[in-house]
């Protein structure tokens, strides 16, 4: 299947970026090259059109949601999530969930939870959200494949607290 | 050389004279210009190997990076460790158990490496400890001690844990012979009632759980050190043995008599026959079996109650002595498998053996009588050849893989380099002061990484700032790659260190664990998510199911503990990152801290004995808001009334309607989770 193959293709990508946090001094260097060409880089295509960064560029939404991958999404929202996120729309440590499809593309909800330090360096809204917690959101290691159940759960619990979802494909 | 007609004494006290005056020159003589160049690691860079050193007195491992001389870490073994809790938290409390009940500290001395094909392969460390006779396990993906055996019926288990080539075995002898069993007896009917244990471990090459063997029953002597064969002599274990005068009072003198000592040869692949053939006698006895169960952190212990014993005398070909110089400690065989250095201590020569003429004298019988059954193989026929007055004291030997040993000289103060074949001396370089063992990268092995050499020292004096009468035990590096050796770097260690193996990093670099998968913790106490914390009473004891995440405890409020009660702090580190492990201190608490891994659980007992509010919080900083991540328990008297409740950011919840909720959840994704994992 597809869908399968790409996810494969994505955890690799992710577990290479995994590796890479070894060497203090590579990280040094990224950072570096980083804040330089800044002046001049252009922002990526994939945050103009309000995906983020990361390894997700395209997730494909059926309008039923499916309940296996409910069930899986809440249990790892439960342990790796709930600590900092509410699903109503209290902030505590972070933003609570509440209507969340409705102001974030999927690919940015996956990517934020997949690519989190990019993420918090290089995405704008990110950044915004950063500016207002003042807590780093953590790398918890969520997995492409876990990262997509979570947002099946997020869609759900869209529908429960504020009675649609998935509001910011279309925008 | 006068030094033939000095006793041992009057050579040490000599020899310590001149060390303790003017030695300074003679360090500046010898520390050539681009030594910092060579000891350099840039910052952020990594060194190319690690060297693990054991403690010593202090019970504990380090591991350093060479060549830069850097403390990685402190790993805790045989002694309890507040820092982190080893030892106190209810989880690892079992690792101390032994037949004589928790015995919290011991002296560790020989650090062995795993080894695949006489080989480093970077999976385990092993290291003894002398006093309640332990053998324990560090896993090296995760720098945690794991397992520790106590071996039965031994006194000071200094001679351990001696690996073979594929750590079939871990090989170690009683440093002290005592009565088997132990028995009320005068001391001075040693001869009589005394006698000494060789033991071999064996290591399930899956897992690396240690499981007692077989014991041989010895002469009573004192077994000192050993190696196991390689290569051609594979199969064969060598141990030296000082106090064949079998002495029991003012060793110092009285085991110093006989010109020379023994070192026993075993042939435990025969001995793996004889078990077989059941020509073993079953000894009842008690020892204790701690092993850390790798899914939930938690060590069980087992009390062990049977051991197997081989007598010589009932197991021919089995067990042969040879003479070998007077008080030998080192017992080193070089990366052929074929020479085998006695290390005479205070012998002004040393025996090189060899495997081959060994092997030759035993088919031919070339025997000079027997010891207790054991035939004692005449000392020229198995000689290869003697170094001669190579210097004062030889302690210690490893090899480069060039065909060069390096021997470590106690009472003279210096590392001699010298040729195995040829028995030439190549060159001595001084140390500061007395070293005691030295070790080289893979130096015990088929293929040494002959770059560096450590010497580690016993006595410090003058090389750093004093810090009163107890200073920092002294290492120095040599680089050992050219034809001179060169010292390079000179620093502190912790403890006494006594022995260290040193592995290329490649090697263990790469299965270092970062954190560990929250999804595979099985702790039974485990709390895997924020809205699973809660409290639950039984009896007095209460039971705190906490969640850590940066930065904040949950629960953080709890109330209705009263005093008397046990509270069971069971901490779960949610981070699912590198580097971010969280504390968790309580104020009244009489053990230690907790310091808990991403991903793991662990358990601190609090014993409330005073009514009031505590205050508890995270001891390692962790983020911006560490300083924020606490909370509070309120301890009622222990008739109070108080209901257990507990909260984080809200009002305190009362247990009965959580629990309920909370067990309900649990069971429903449980179902889900079966059934999604199908």
């Amino acid at each position: 299947m597809k869908k399968i193959s790409l996810s494969i293709v994505i955890v690799s990508i992710v577990a290479l970026a995994a590796c890479g946090g070894g060497g203090t001094e590579k990280k040094e260097t990224k950072k570096k090259e980083k804040t330089e060409e800044k002046a001049e880089k252009e922002v990526p295509q994939s945050i103009k059109e309000g995906k983020g960064v990361g390894a997700i560029d395209h997730v494909k939404l059926t309008e039923e949601l499916d309940e296996s991958m409910i069930q899986v999404g809440e249990s790892i929202y439960d342990m790796k999530c709930a600590s900092c996120h509410k699903l109503s729309d209290q902030r505590v440590v972070g933003p609570g969930f509440a209507g969340i499809t409705n102001k974030r593309k999927p690919e940015w909800i996956m990517n934020m939870i997949t690519n989190t330090d990019a993420m918090l360096e290089e995405d704008p809204a990110a950044q915004k959200l950063l500016e207002e917690c003042l807590t780093r959101m953590p790398n918890q290691n969520v997995s492409v494949g876990d990262a997509r159940q979570i947002l099946e759960f997020f869609r759900k619990n869209d529908m429960e607290t504020v009675g649609s979802k998935d509001g910011a494909i279309e925008s | 050389m006068k030094t033939k007609f000095i006793t041992p004494i009057a050579a040490i006290s000599v020899s310590l004279f001149a060390m303790s005056c003017g030695q300074q020159a003679s360090t500046e003589k010898v520390v050539t210009g681009n030594a910092a160049e060579k000891a350099y690691v840039a910052p952020g860079e990594h060194d190319e190997f690690y060297a693990f050193m054991s403690g010593g007195y202090s019970g504990q491992i380090t591991a350093y990076g060479l060549p830069s001389g850097r403390l990685l870490k402190e790993i805790p073994v045989f002694s309890m460790y507040p820092e982190n809790g080893y030892g106190y938290s209810e989880e690892t409390k079992p690792m101390f158990n032994t037949s004589y009940g928790h015995v919290p500290w011991d002296d560790s001395h020989h650090i062995e490496l795993s080894q695949t094909d006489g080989e480093f392969d970077g999976r385990w460390l092993f290291v003894n400890g002398n006093n309640t006779p332990r053998i324990a396990r560090v896993d090296l993906s995760t720098f945690e001690t794991v397992e520790i055996l106590e071996i039965p019926d031994v006194a000071g288990l200094h001679c351990a844990p001696f690996i073979t080539e594929n750590s079939e075995y871990l090989v170690s002898g009683t440093r002290f012979s005592v009565p088997i069993p132990q028995k009320d007896v005068p001391i001075e009917t040693y001869k009589e009632n005394f006698s000494g244990l060789i033991n071999y471990v064996s290591v399930d090459p899956e897992h690396g759980h240690m499981e007692l063997a077989f014991q041989i029953e010895m002469p009573g002597f004192n077994y000192d050190l050993a190696r196991n064969g390689k290569g051609k002599s594979h199969g064969w274990s060598f141990l030296t043995t000082y106090n064949s005068e079998q002495a029991h009072s003012l060793l110092e003198v009285n085991a110093s008599q006989k010109d020379k000592d023994l070192m026993a040869i075993i042939n435990w692949k025969k001995a793996e026959e004889y078990l077989a053939e059941g020509k073993f006698t079953e000894r009842e006895t008690s020892y204790y079996h701690n092993l850390m169960d790798e899914e939930t952190g938690i060590v069980s212990s087992k009390e062990m109650k049977k051991t197997k014993i081989l007598n010589p005398a009932d197991c021919p070909d089995m067990v042969y002595f040879i003479p070998v110089p007077k008080s030998p400690h080192g017992c080193d065989v070089d990366p052929t498998g074929e020479y085998i250095v006695g290390n005479g201590k205070l012998s002004a020569d040393m025996s090189v053996y060899s495997y081959t003429k060994i092997m030759k004298a035993i088919e031919e019988k070339n025997f000079d009588g027997e010891i207790d059954g054991i035939p004692v193989i005449n000392y020229e026929a198995g000689l290869h050849g003697i170094l001669e007055k190579p210097g004062l004291g030889p302690l210690h030997t490893e090899f480069d893989g060039r065909g060069n040993a390096y021997t470590t000289f106690f009472i003279s103060s210096e590392v001699v380099k010298w040729d195995v074949e040829t028995k030439e001396i190549l060159d001595r370089q001084p140390t500061f002061y007395s070293p005691g063992h030295l070790v080289i990268p893979g130096g015990e092995t088929k293929k040494p990484d002959g770059k560096y050499l450590v010497a580690m020292n016993k006595i410090t004096k003058d090389r750093y700032l004093p810090t009163g009468p107890e200073l920092a035990h002294s290492a120095q590096l040599f680089d050992i790659s050219g034809e001179k050796m060169e010292l390079i770097l000179d620093f502190p260690t912790k403890g006494e260190p006594h022995y260290a193996q040193a592995i290329s990093a490649d090697k263990v670099k790469p299965n270092a664990v970062k954190f560990y998968d929250i999804a595979q913790n099985k702790h039974p106490y485990a709390t895997l998510g924020e809205r699973k914390s809660r409290v639950e009473r039984e009896g007095n004891e209460v039971h705190v199911y906490m969640t850590a995440i940066r930065s904040h405890l949950a629960p953080d409020n709890i109330e209705g503990v009263k005093v008397g009660d046990k509270v069971y702090f069971h901490l779960t580190n949610l981070e699912q990152d590198w580097d971010v492990p969280h504390g968790f201190a309580v104020q009244g608490a009489t053990n230690a801290e907790l310091l808990v891994m991403p991903g793991q659980t662990r358990t601190l007992l609090w014993e409330p004995n005073r009514v009031g509010v505590f205050a508890f919080y995270c001891t390692d900083f962790c983020s911006a808001l560490h300083q924020e991540m606490s909370g509070y328990v309120r301890v009622s008297p222990k008739d109070s009334d108080v209901e257990l409740k507990w909260g984080l950011n809200e009002a305190l919840r009362n247990n009965q309607e959580a629990a309920n909720k909370f067990y309900e959840k649990q069971k429903q994704e449980r179902e889900g989770l079966a059934s999604s994992n199908k």
